[in-house]
């Protein structure tokens, strides 16, 4: 059914850290290990070698740059899935391939049922669908619920490939309807956001933005490089002496 | 978006398809023709034909063709299913109708009815079919009130142009016919101008600031893409040819696809019937060129929000 289900208790959802994604690509690449073996098998790839290589990923790492001169920087930016509370690729789809889980609000797509028409990616602000063209259907960011639940692999594994392995620690993944969790504290405390709000799809999935720059005066990178000029710790301690006398000794 | 054929040579078939049901219909209804067997064959075959000959062509834009029947189980919220299903009731009373005509030889009573819903259908179908993309808040080109009046106008304006062709070919002059079919190419032409002229100077107030949430920072700009060849986000939604080339496809589509067909019917109420009809089949050559150009900038004019990833710095 593509109608909507009731709000669920339960919001599943990432929380990812902009400050600290460093753009390694190793949410993504792990990603498509994953899921071109999971519930999304087989993501589909063309050309892989050569002069238009193309294929079908579920999470996709931008880097853009922002402000300009002393103010600017690069933002590694990972987009997929962001498991919306009202989400248009659902409502459009007209076979009912699409849906929405009432039990933790997980967007998926029934692989037997989706006939391939793209109008999901239409709705979608995000870019989050990809069609797999050997497959003829529709993929998508599943929150690797093939992951999280299953109890034949270890519990530090229950968590999204991507969370699992990025090494800056920048994905965070739990239930964002409890205002106690973890990742909605860590929401609260830095500020998280949602892309594009005015569409009003209500992403699940939030994004923590770059903390302030350091501004010069306080950075202790430079303040040593603004001391270098001066030797550092001269008390004229006699140890001291003793030392600048040995080193001046052995320099000969 | 990527003008898809399929779905272009759909939305304009059976769009016209639907238009031809809906003036055979309507002038059965009136009583302005007399429901002759041949004329029936001919004119309401035609738009059977062309009806599904569109329907089958935009199962070729589909991946799985064969499930196509899963599309018309979600009528509750999705406009694509409505679509489907609108256009498959259409055939019900529609056969009803053209079974009357053709084989029993008349279109009142029972068959006047089916006259009466085979019209409401076939405008429900492609008024379904606008929603598709007039319902897509992340396309603002088709997120504008006047999407809907624009096809459904412009499958009754191509609609009855048919309509008066099959007449000519049976030699029967219906001149009020003539005159709602120039009023309604050249309504097409006034409402395409407006058209343009919202999504040209609607606000875009979605940017790339919004998208990402790096506004904040200032100006933000693509540094290096997640991939180095285009992906289907690319492909299907960055589609920017179109753009290059717009202002001469507009005032040919307006022009040479709707005004001159327009001018050219209205001309034929004073020729003598041999140059009418020629007149009458270069207009239909003329207008189908001209509607299709519409409908494939349609899509290759509209930006979709997705862009705002890819460089786009507003949408």
């Amino acid at each position: 059914m593509t109608a909507l289900p009731p709000p669920s208790a339960k919001k599943l959802g990432l929380v990812i850290d902009l400050d600290t994604c460093v753009g390694c690509q190793a949410c993504a690449t792990s990603c498509k290990e994953w899921n071109t073996g999971g519930y999304s098998a087989p993501l589909s790839d063309f050309d892989p070698y050569g002069a238009d290589p193309h294929g079908t990923w579920l999470n996709r790492v931008h880097s853009y740059e922002t402000g300009d001169g002393d103010t600017s920087r690069t933002v590694h930016f990972p987009r997929s899935c962001l498991q919306c509370e009202t989400p248009a690729c659902v409502t459009v789809c007209p076979t009912g391939a699409s849906y929405k889980r009432a039990e933790d609000g997980i967007v998926l797509v029934n692989p037997d049922t989706c006939i391939g028409c793209k109008l999901c990616s239409w709705a979608c602000a995000y870019g989050a669908r990809e069609y797999d063209y050997a497959d003829g259907i529709m993929k998508k960011c599943t929150l690797c619920v093939d992951r999280i639940y299953n109890e034949h692999i270890p519990e530090e594994d229950r968590i999204p490939a991507c969370v699992r392995a990025c090494p800056t620690g920048a994905r965070h993944f739990g239930d964002l309807g409890d205002i106690d969790s973890d990742v909605s504290r860590l929401v609260a405390a830095r500020g998280g956001y949602d892309l594009l709000p005015e569409m009003g799809f209500k992403p699940v999935n939030k994004y923590l933005p770059p903390r302030p720059k350091r501004d010069a005066s306080t950075s202790p990178l430079a303040r040593s490089e603004m001391n270098a000029s001066e030797p550092a710790h001269v008390t004229g301690s006699a140890l001291e002496k003793l030392f600048a006398f040995a080193d001046k000794l052995l320099t000969r | 978006m990527h003008p898809a054929y399929s779905v272009i040579v759909f939305t304009t078939l059976s769009g016209a398809g639907y238009g031809l049901l809906m003036t055979m219909a309507a002038l059965a209804l009136t009583r302005s023709i007399a429901p002759d067997t041949r004329l029936g064959v001919v004119g309401l075959g035609a738009a059977f034909v062309m009806i599904a000959t569109g329907l089958l062509s935009s199962t070729a834009h589909l991946g799985r063709p064969l499930r196509a029947w899963r599309a018309l189980s979600q009528w509750r919220t999705s406009w694509l299913s409505r679509e489907g299903l609108a256009s498959l009731v259409t055939f019900v009373p529609a056969g009803v109708f053209a079974l009357g005509w053709i084989y029993f030889g008349t279109t009142s009573g029972i068959f006047g009815l089916t006259a009466l819903l085979s019209i409401a259908l076939a405008l429900a179908t492609v008024y379904c079919t606008a929603m598709i993309y007039q319902s897509l808040p992340t396309i603002r080109a088709w997120h504008q009130p006047i999407v809907t009046p624009i096809y459904c106008v412009l499958s009754l304006a191509t609609g009855s142009l048919l309509a008066i062709t099959v007449l000519r070919l049976f030699a029967l002059e219906r001149p009020v016919l003539v005159g709602i079919s120039v009023a309604l190419l050249v309504l097409a032409a006034v409402l395409k101008r407006i058209y343009w002229s919202t999504i040209d100077s609607a606000q875009r107030t979605y940017t790339v600031g919004a998208a990402t949430g790096l506004g904040r920072f200032g100006d933000v700009r693509p540094l290096d893409p997640p991939h180095t060849q285009a992906n289907y986000v690319m492909r299907e939604m960055g589609y920017a040819i179109g753009r290059k080339h717009a202002d001469k496809l507009r005032r040919i589509t307006v022009w040479v696809g709707l005004l001159l067909p327009a001018l050219l019917l209205a001309a034929t109420l004073v020729m003598p019937p041999l140059p009418a009809t020629t007149a009458t089949l270069l207009a239909v050559v003329l207008c189908g060129f001209g509607v299709v150009t519409e409908r494939w900038l349609f899509f290759a004019e509209a930006q979709h929000v997705v862009t705002l990833y890819y460089g786009a710095k507003s949408a």
